[in-house]
């Protein structure tokens, strides 16, 4: 048992590494303009969809080697998909900046199908599959039978994550631009009145979104090897139940969330029915908003009269 | 006249304008348009498709500079655009007149197209729509609360009719107040924990509430058939008459009144069924505005805090809105059940609510008319883009954009308040 248990937790930790890249860019999105990003999820599809036409394209030109292929592929895919980011937020959102909060929610809404569809008709609706370009793994070790793998991949997901996170915290942290955002996160007013482009700033935070949810684009293709253009629904409604989870605006609360999403997954389908897996994820969801309705690591938001 | 001079030497920087934009849309192309993976005998292949790409990019340039000038011309009033929420008190006595004209127009209908069964079955779609528009501006309108799952109580109630008249032979009409209470006590079990959450919190909990029914009826295959969902439902009958040909076991529609069987008997009763469902819903919901209940609905959405500090328990002011609107969801839930005889969680996704959100928000908040407008728009639109199915999606999704973009506060905003205090002088 003792086996099982650890391969699931490193499944979980490596879908949960994903769900948390994905959810970050929910997550700073909501902390500077205060809207729900619906189209995030399909931006992660679109990185999906780049990386397998990038690895298609290296493979026939006979670039095989697995680190370049896998590097060029990522900074394609992160140009890329970081200008879809740039483009949505430009025509769909900017021009909705001091409307009613529904409203841009709902070209967002309008957007993600927008997106879906464009894919669907550019790229066609069958599925993608890819060669492994990363097959194998390690045994780690054998207990009753079972055998507890560690794929290449997972570590690979697991390595970029945290290095990842490591850039991101700097970025945030210690960087101008970092403080910029946070000010613009606390009052936008105030921050234009100190001569910050908050325009700017925000157009920034969607490219960095775009871009962390286009690594993980990038390696759920190289991952799962096969990728179709509706996967962005499903990845963006648990990326932003992980962001929620976490407590929205909450830059580690996002990647916790994310973690505990990727293990209750994992550890659902293992032990229980992978049916219910997305019903009792949502269930916990409402359990902990009941108890904590600022998610795990939010702040309590005081309303001020 | 200034600025229109001003605005004239400025071709230099339009195309400049113009250019960025070609650069972006290459940039944005080039993956999707230029660069495509088909299947080659098992393996991936790329394929390329400059010349489209060369036109994408040419059409957006191009694209910008006419939008660029006609923006010029039409000399977009930015500070009026920004005024998404229209003030309080500017009333406009002709939408009512309006609206009696829809009404109007709704009546006479299927009598004027009767021979066209097609435009009385999507007119028939828009009203169901209109329905569950005018149930979700109780939630979204009136209260201010974001639902992002209202396809659940859709759910519920097409699922009670499904499930009650093929296992236990109930009719339409005791199902539809059953039906109505099913959601409602759903509506009231989602509510009751999480209506205290703020706004956003509160819609990914509804999303996710509506995808956990739509995943255990998908699952539950004892229940709910699963994915074969529940077929052979019976239709709505006339008052125990059924539209069908002659038959022995009694009498019929066309044979009580002496008629000649048509199929369009039903088909004009389904629609005359769902206008009669859909004006008693307008005229509950219009009603109930101007009781104490429906103007603390106003007011908790004005200003949360106020009411609270005024002592007014939030929580029963939210929870009966969201009880009533999923009330109504379910009422137009009996109604598809009857009308498709076949349901099944397919129907029930999460798009679905987003289209339903989609018609509240774009027809104005707390509008009924703009309800109306907004439905008519999204399902005759995929409609009349049926020659090139391809692409209905595809402009669904756009429109969504561009009306957004062009009226954020709906096509009809409207937020007057049910009451107003008298002017000074002028005593009501």
């Amino acid at each position: 048992m003792m086996g099982q248990f650890i391969q699931q937790l490193i499944n979980g930790l490596t879908l949960g590494s994903v769900y948390g890249l994905i959810a970050l860019g929910y997550t700073m999105v909501y902390g500077i303009i205060g809207m729900i990003n619906f189209a995030h999820g399909d931006i992660y599809m679109i990185s999906a969809i780049i990386a397998v036409t990038v690895l298609t394209l290296l493979g026939s030109l006979g670039i095989m080697a697995v680190p370049v292929a896998l590097l060029i592929t990522l900074v394609v895919a992160i140009v890329f998909t970081s200008v879809y980011g740039w483009s949505v937020e430009r025509i769909a959102y900017r021009p909705l900046r001091n409307a009613s909060r529904l409203a841009p929610l709902i070209s967002a809404i309008g957007m993600s199908i927008f997106l879906q569809n464009m894919v669907q008709l550019t790229q066609g609706a069958r599925v993608k599959p890819i060669n492994a370009l990363l097959p194998g793994g390690f045994e780690l070790f054998t207990s009753n039978g079972f055998t507890v793998h560690l794929a290449y991949t997972q570590i690979m997901i697991i390595a970029v994550t945290a290095v990842l996170l490591v850039v991101f915290t700097y970025l945030i942290t210690k960087t101008s631009f970092g403080r910029q955002q946070r000010a613009c996160e606390q009052d936008r007013t105030m921050t234009a009145l100190l001569g910050i482009n908050v325009d700017r700033t925000i157009s920034m935070t969607f490219v960095i979104g775009a871009a962390l949810a286009a690594v993980a684009g990038v390696m759920v293709t190289v991952y799962y090897g096969v990728v179709d253009f509706s996967i962005g629904f499903v990845a963006g409604i648990k990326a932003f139940t992980a962001a929620v989870l976490g407590g929205i605006g909450s830059l580690p609360g996002a990647m916790l969330g994310g973690l505990i999403i990727g293990m209750i997954e994992s550890f659902w389908s293992a032990y229980l029915s992978p049916e219910y897996k997305d019903v009792a994820t949502f269930v916990l969801l409402i359990l902990v908003l009941m108890f904590r309705p600022s998610g795990l690591l939010g702040r309590p938001e005081v309303e001020k009269v | 006249m200034t600025t229109h001079a001003h605005n004239l030497p400025n071709v230099a920087s339009r195309l400049k304008d113009a250019t960025g934009i070609a650069l972006v849309s290459l940039l944005l192309g080039v993956p999707m348009i230029g660069l495509k993976t088909v299947d080659a005998g098992g393996a991936l292949a790329i394929a390329t498709r400059w010349p489209w790409l060369l036109a994408f990019v040419a059409t957006m340039f191009v694209g910008r500079l006419v939008l660029q000038f006609v923006l010029d011309h039409v000399k977009l009033n930015k500070a009026k655009r920004a005024r998404t929420r229209p003030e309080i008190g500017a009333t406009r006595p002709w939408l009512k007149w309006i609206g009696y004209g829809v009404v109007g127009f709704a009546l006479v209908l299927p009598i004027a197209f009767s021979g066209n069964r097609y435009v009385v079955d999507t007119a028939t779609t828009v009203l169901i729509y209109v329905m569950l528009g005018w149930g979700l501006n109780v939630v979204v309108g009136l209260a201010g609360l974001l639902d992002l799952g209202y396809v659940a109580f859709y759910a519920v109630g097409a699922y009670t009719y499904g499930l009650l008249s093929t296992h236990f032979g109930w009719g339409f009409w005791e199902t539809l107040p059953v039906a109505g209470a099913a959601a409602a006590t759903f509506g009231v079990i989602l509510g009751w924990p999480t209506l205290r959450l703020r706004g956003d919190y509160l819609a990914i909990v509804t999303l996710g509430f509506g995808e956990i029914i739509r995943l255990i009826l998908v699952n539950w295959t004892d229940f709910s058939g699963g994915p074969n969902g529940i077929g052979s439902i019976p239709r709505p009958t006339f008052f125990g008459l059924p539209f069908s040909p002659d038959s022995d076991a009694g009498p019929t529609f066309a044979s009580f009144f002496h008629l000649e069987y048509s199929p369009e008997h039903r088909v004009m009763f389904l629609y005359y069924l769902i206008l009669v469902l859909a004006l008693l819903t307008n005229l509950f919901v219009s009603r109930m505005r101007k009781l104490p209940v429906g103007l603390a609905w106003e007011a908790v959405r004005e200003d949360e805090v106020a009411c609270k500090a005024l002592g007014m328990n939030v929580t029963n002011v939210k929870l009966s809105a969201f009880a009533i609107g999923a009330m109504l969801g379910g009422f137009a839930g009996v109604f598809f059940a009857a009308r498709q005889g076949f349901i099944s969680p397919e129907s029930f996704v999460f798009s679905e609510s987003a289209t339903i959100l989609a018609i509240v928000v774009l027809g104005g908040m707390g509008s009924q008319l703009g309800v109306v407008i907004a439905s008519v728009l999204l399902v005759l639109l995929p409609e009349l883009g049926r020659d090139f199915s391809e692409y209905r999606m595809l402009m669904f999704g756009a429109a969504m954009i561009l009306i957004m973009v062009w009226r954020p506060g709906g096509l009809i905003a409207h937020r007057e308040p049910t009451y107003r205090l008298a002017k000074k002088g002028a005593q009501a």
